[in-house]
């Protein structure tokens, strides 16, 4: 089972509300998927997302992905620590391995993403 | 055209799964890509040891009393100046110069040699080496499909198969085979590998693989010996700056851009396949060379990237990762021969930005001696 308190993407995003700010990550389905997180790339504070566009980039030893953001908003916060120890992402993705903070532009986009039910369902088909 | 098939199953693939390793198509084989992850596997063969399965490369058996001259013509080395019992590197080309794949050839006895190709280009090989062996008294054995390859590389190879053998491993020097018994088995062991570690290679009849594995898995264990697939044997290789065919090497490179024109024999006596053009090569010098990178800022360059000088695009990315052993970005590329002096600062188009990326001598890793 996956965290109930958060929302997620179809691409493997997390993202956790906290009053008009959210915190967002991937999801430990897609860490596993990906295997040894090697390097994290992440936008800079005051830039702003787009909902569903990419915002950063993750890669593994083998490969490389790109993270999309679950809703729109001003970006306040970027976890520094992943730099240089992005395997965090790894063991622990939706706690210590978090990568972004945003100020949220419109709470309803929260509508569009998947509660923990219908995530696990996702990753239940493969 | 031949039908695209069905991907043939490696001889181990039972063992993979039981240990849950994570199984890929690779070459027209389903082989395991990791199984714990790749660091792991890869920091277990720089530290302790790896078992590797490598069933899906091609073995290629050449006997006769002109196996040795047949060979010579058709490679870019020459196997009659091997002793029985070593081994070399080589190549064979089209006639352009063009590599069709990148060899281990072993010389078994007086008249009998074993040539190891690449999965992906073993039926490429096999046919041209039967076309080239036509007019001298030597025969040529396929046997990719009936032996199965199964390596144990890394510091403490030798101990986790020298209980296992009635070889004197000790005595096998690098590049060297021996054929004895492994495991109750008939086998050859050889002390070649890719992955910059000391190690060996033992090939056995196909039948036995699972029965190899199993002995070599077991006896590894306490010696911290792990499984590793095909993930961590590209880093390791990578760090090792052994070039990979389909990245390094194709039909459109010559060695002497791979710099390896060192292997290209053009002293021996004979004709071989490629001669003319690779003479001209040696002649007039290349239009492109095989560097290492490493880069300076943050980003790692991955295959197909561009190289950047400061005027513009110099080259292409053939292969690239997060070195675990030296913790920074690693790449090999090909640049503009003016570019290939160590320090030379150069930069790798990294999604639409100039990452800073220096050359620097290959390999990026060399074992402790």
């Amino acid at each position: 089972m996956v965290p109930s308190d958060l929302r997620y993407t179809k691409e493997h995003e997390w993202i956790r509300v906290e009053g008009d700010e959210a915190v967002i990550g991937i999801t430990q389905h897609a860490a596993d998927q990906l295997g040894d997180i090697v390097f994290v790339e992440l936008p800079d504070a005051g830039r702003a997302l787009q909902q569903a566009a990419t915002f950063g980039v993750v890669e593994s030893v083998k490969a490389v992905s790109d993270l999309y953001a679950p809703v729109s908003g001003e970006v306040c916060g970027t976890n520094d620590a992943l730099s240089g120890a992005p395997e965090v992402v790894n063991t622990d993705p939706y706690g210590a391995g978090w990568m972004l903070r945003v100020r949220l532009a419109d709470a309803g986009e929260l509508d569009a993403l998947l509660d923990a039910d219908a995530y696990d369902a996702l990753i239940a088909e493969g | 055209m031949t039908e695209p098939s069905a991907p043939l199953p490696t001889p181990l693939l039972d063992r993979h799964e039981a240990l849950g390793a994570k199984i890929v198509e690779f070459a027209g084989w389903l082989m395991p890509i990791q199984y714990a992850g790749i660091l792991e596997e890869h920091r277990a063969v720089r530290g302790a040891a790896g078992l590797f399965d490598l069933s899906h490369m091609g073995e290629l058996v050449v006997e006769g009393p002109e196996a040795g001259a047949a060979l010579a013509a058709a490679l870019v080395t020459d196997p009659p100046a091997l002793a029985v019992g070593r081994a070399h590197y080589s190549m064979i080309c089209a006639p352009d110069g063009g590599i069709l794949d990148d060899l281990i050839v072993y010389r078994l006895a007086e008249d009998r040699f074993m040539v190891v190709a690449n999965a992906s280009n073993a039926r490429v090989v096999s046919d041209a080496l039967a076309e080239r062996l036509d007019g001298f008294r030597a025969v040529l054995d396929d046997r990719s499909l009936a032996t199965c390859l199964v390596a144990v590389q890394g510091p403490r190879s030798l101990e986790v198969l020298g209980p296992l053998t009635d070889i004197d491993l000790a005595k096998i020097r690098y590049y060297g085979i021996a054929e004895g018994t492994v495991a109750g088995m008939h086998a050859l062991v050889a002390r070649t590998g890719y992955t910059g570690e000391d190690g060996f290679e033992v090939f056995a009849e196909v039948d036995r693989a699972g029965d190899l594995w199993d002995a070599m898995l077991g006896a590894g264990r306490p010696h911290g010996l792990v499984p590793v697939g095909l993930g961590a044997r590209d880093t390791l290789r990578l760090e090792a700056g052994m070039p990979l065919y389909g990245n390094e090497l194709d039909r459109a490179t010559n060695p002497f851009q791979a710099n390896l024109g060192r292997v290209v024999k053009l002293a021996k006596p004979n004709d071989f396949t490629g001669r003319a053009a690779l003479e001209a090569v040696a002649r007039d010098g290349v239009d492109r060379r095989l560097v290492g990178l490493v880069l300076r800022e943050r980003g790692i360059a991955r295959h197909g990237y561009p190289v950047l000088d400061a005027e513009g695009p110099t080259g292409v990315v053939t292969s690239g990762t997060m070195s675990p052993t030296l913790g920074s970005a690693i790449a090999m590329a090909y640049v503009a021969p003016g570019h290939v002096e160590p320090g030379t600062m150069l930069a790798v188009e990294i999604r639409g930005a100039r990452v800073a990326a220096e050359v620097v001598p290959l390999p990026f890793y060399k074992r402790p001696a």
